[in-house]
């Protein structure tokens, strides 16, 4: 028999994170709304509850809790502030290819700064030319000075372009992918820290939802960094970020959707319950009760696809997880775009007053389909499986 | 080594206590579909223990009465950062009033055997009687100072608290073993944290049922319970709007006597 319940430890996790995203992360949101910038106390407040240290394993400082301890943790503060679910999913989704692919070096050096919050990480992927299609990319590398004495050291020199990188102007541990100059059709990843010559975050964007969760261009100008930082094989580069985004991006943006979801269908409840019409609570409207309906049956269902990917990636079926996140993607986050329209709705005229928290909600829904892949990417992906 | 009980409570979540209601025909409480959570005062008393922890050489054991589900309030205070649970767990302490449950945990306690002070929140937020403590130190024969909202001497046999009057304060000087129940004011509770749970995986919850604590049937539970509730109601409580007319000064006037009247001011 399959046994659809949280464990006792799982139930207080979320405790634990609920807790967390009402009292540290809930008093940050009218500055990053206002602003639109990261609010440095929230950040601080991740690394004191250990939130970037999920998924580490425990040898290097973590708490090894894996996917759906973060699936539990991302729903929980995205039901709070989808900008820091989200600002959290990409910190993760920069700490997996380190887990994965790094050297014990690398693994020694990074990871316990990374699960304290003392360092900040993010995964640079993609640029104008190429993000889903993540060969169109023109951020390239080369050898640097292996063959030329003059240099002290070896290993490489990157030069492009990132774009739409979450965390961009806070990260210093990025995980770089950049092809080959001299053989376009080779990848490798490096893992560039901030402060390094040659390397600096660009533009800021200014996004329409999500704000105070940042998102910007990284710029590469003869960025010069040494062999220790390639990360995995060289040439290999394409699954280091392939695999990190299929498990951890993709994941990550269901946990975003689903506490969108939550917080939608909550505010929904309660102005639905207040609200009074032809002497009674909208509550008790049909029409109501259809839009509050399809809410829970979505939110329920996106659920089990969720928790189900994170289970089966728990059980190390990385490759089975990705495909079962896509779905998952597509589903919760076209959910939870739906969610936050019926929660406008219902709220009415005041659905427009930024005084009500749907407003952000709505704004935040239209960020959720786009990043980590578009829904119609994720389609793509999806048949892929099943025409295999 | 100082030996710290903390008595806690599961109650159901007062953020719901909405959907509590009265069965018309047994007067007794529905709790259907109410999840039970830690007392919001026993957060309180928690804190007071580990905070002591962090200060002196202590150990804090956490005692708990209640059903299974009960478990689950005990592992949130090991997260929190507890040493041991115990668990006061069978049918036979079911219905116990104050009396009865002041009763069962004093043998609770006697059992655990090392204690030097025993922490309590001052009320339940489901019964509020604020009895359980007092009536805890009358079994065990100990000193109690209720509502402590601050602790101002410790580490030695006599402990100086700070306990709360209705407008003002008491400094009393306690002797130890005792009983303190403390007050929503005596600290800002902890939250959990990640790695408190994960380190509560290797903590012990013992529990113990009627035949542990060698006790007679008569004295704990509904039947060691004198008190009887003879009906229970609820109360109504809706919403008025009323427009107040006339001068600015009227106005002022009017309205300062209506919320007079309906005893606000």
């Amino acid at each position: 028999m399959i046994d659809f319940t949280f464990t006792e430890e799982q139930e207080l996790f979320r405790q634990a994170a609920r807790e967390f995203a009402e009292t540290r992360v809930a008093p940050g949101i009218p500055e990053m709304e206002e602003t639109g910038r990261v609010n440095n106390a929230v950040v601080k407040a991740l690394g004191e509850a250990e939130m970037m240290a999920i998924t580490i394993p425990e040898e290097y400082g973590g708490l090894g809790l894996g996917y759906v301890a973060r699936l539990i943790a991302l729903e929980e503060v995205g039901r709070v502030s989808v900008a820091t679910a989200m600002m959290l999913q990409v910190l993760a989704l920069g700490i997996e290819p380190i887990v994965s692919f790094g050297s014990e070096e690398q693994k020694k050096k990074y990871l316990p700064g990374l699960a304290t919050g003392e360092r900040l990480a993010t995964v640079a992927v993609t640029e104008p030319t190429g993000g889903s299609d993540v060969k169109g990319g023109r951020t390239a590398y080369k050898k640097d000075g292996d063959a030329a004495s003059s240099h002290v050291r070896s290993g490489y020199i990157i030069n492009g372009r990132k774009c739409f990188i979450t965390n961009s102007h806070i990260a210093d541990t990025i995980t770089v992918l950049a092809k080959d100059e001299e053989n376009p059709d080779a990848f490798s990843t490096f893992i560039v820290e901030g402060g390094t010559e040659g390397f600096k975050p660009g533009h800021r964007e200014n996004k329409v939802g999500m704000r105070g969760c940042n998102t910007g261009e990284l710029i590469f100008e003869n960025c010069r960094v040494p062999k220790e930082n390639l990360l995995g094989k060289e040439g290999k580069g394409l699954g280091v970020a392939l695999s990190a985004i299929g498990g951890v991006g993709r994941g990550g943006m269901v946990g975003c959707a689903l506490g969108l979801h939550t917080a939608c269908l909550e505010a929904a409840v309660k102005f639905a319950q207040e609200r009074i019409l032809y002497g009674r609570p909208i509550s008790k409207l049909q029409t109501i009760q259809n839009k509050l309906a399809e809410m829970k049956i979505d939110l329920e269902a996106g659920r089990l696809l969720a928790y189900r990917a994170a289970s089966t990636q728990d059980q190390g079926q990385g490759r089975q997880a990705s495909n079962e996140f896509a779905m998952a993607k597509h589903f919760t986050t076209e959910a939870a775009q739906k969610a936050a329209k019926m929660a406008v709705d219902i709220h009415g005229g005041y659905g427009c007053m930024e005084e009500y928290a749907v407003t952000r909600y709505w704004r935040d829904a239209a960020v959720l389909g786009p990043s980590a892949g578009t829904s119609d990417i994720m389609k793509v992906i999806i048949a892929r499986g099943v025409l295999s | 080594m100082l030996n710290i009980v903390v008595c806690v409570k599961a109650v159901p979540d007062p953020k719901e206590a909405d959907k509590i209601k009265i069965d018309p025909v047994t007067r007794t409480l529905t709790r259907c579909d109410v999840p039970l959570v830690l007392n919001p005062l026993d957060k309180n008393a928690m804190e007071a223990a580990l905070q002591l922890k962090e200060l002196l050489d202590a150990r804090v054991l956490v005692l708990s009465m209640g059903p299974p589900e009960a478990g689950k309030i005990v592992k949130e205070c090991l997260a929190m950062g507890a040493d041991q649970g115990v668990l006061l767990c069978d049918r036979a302490f079911a219905g116990a009033d104050a009396y009865a449950t002041a009763y069962t945990l004093a043998k609770g306690v006697e059992k655990i055997g090392a204690y030097d002070v025993v922490f309590c929140g001052m009320a339940s937020s489901d019964g509020s009687t604020e009895l359980v403590g007092p009536e805890l130190a009358t079994f065990l024969k100990i000193p109690v100072a209720t509502m402590v909202q601050e602790i101002v001497e410790f580490g030695g046999e006599w402990w100086k608290v700070k306990a709360a009057l209705e407008n003002g304060y008491r400094l009393v000087r306690v002797k130890l073993p005792a009983v303190f129940t403390v007050t929503r004011e005596m600290n800002t509770p902890r939250t959990l944290s990640f790695s408190g749970i994960v380190k509560a995986r290797r903590k012990e919850i013992t529990q113990w049922g009627i035949s542990d604590l060698d006790v007679p049937e008569a004295s704990v539970g509904l039947k060691g319970s004198p008190t009887t509730v003879s009906d229970m109601t609820t109360t109504d409580s809706k919403r008025e709007a009323e427009i107040i007319a006339g001068t600015r000064e009227e106005k002022a006037e009017r309205l300062v006597r209506k919320l007079a009247e309906a005893g606000v001011i």
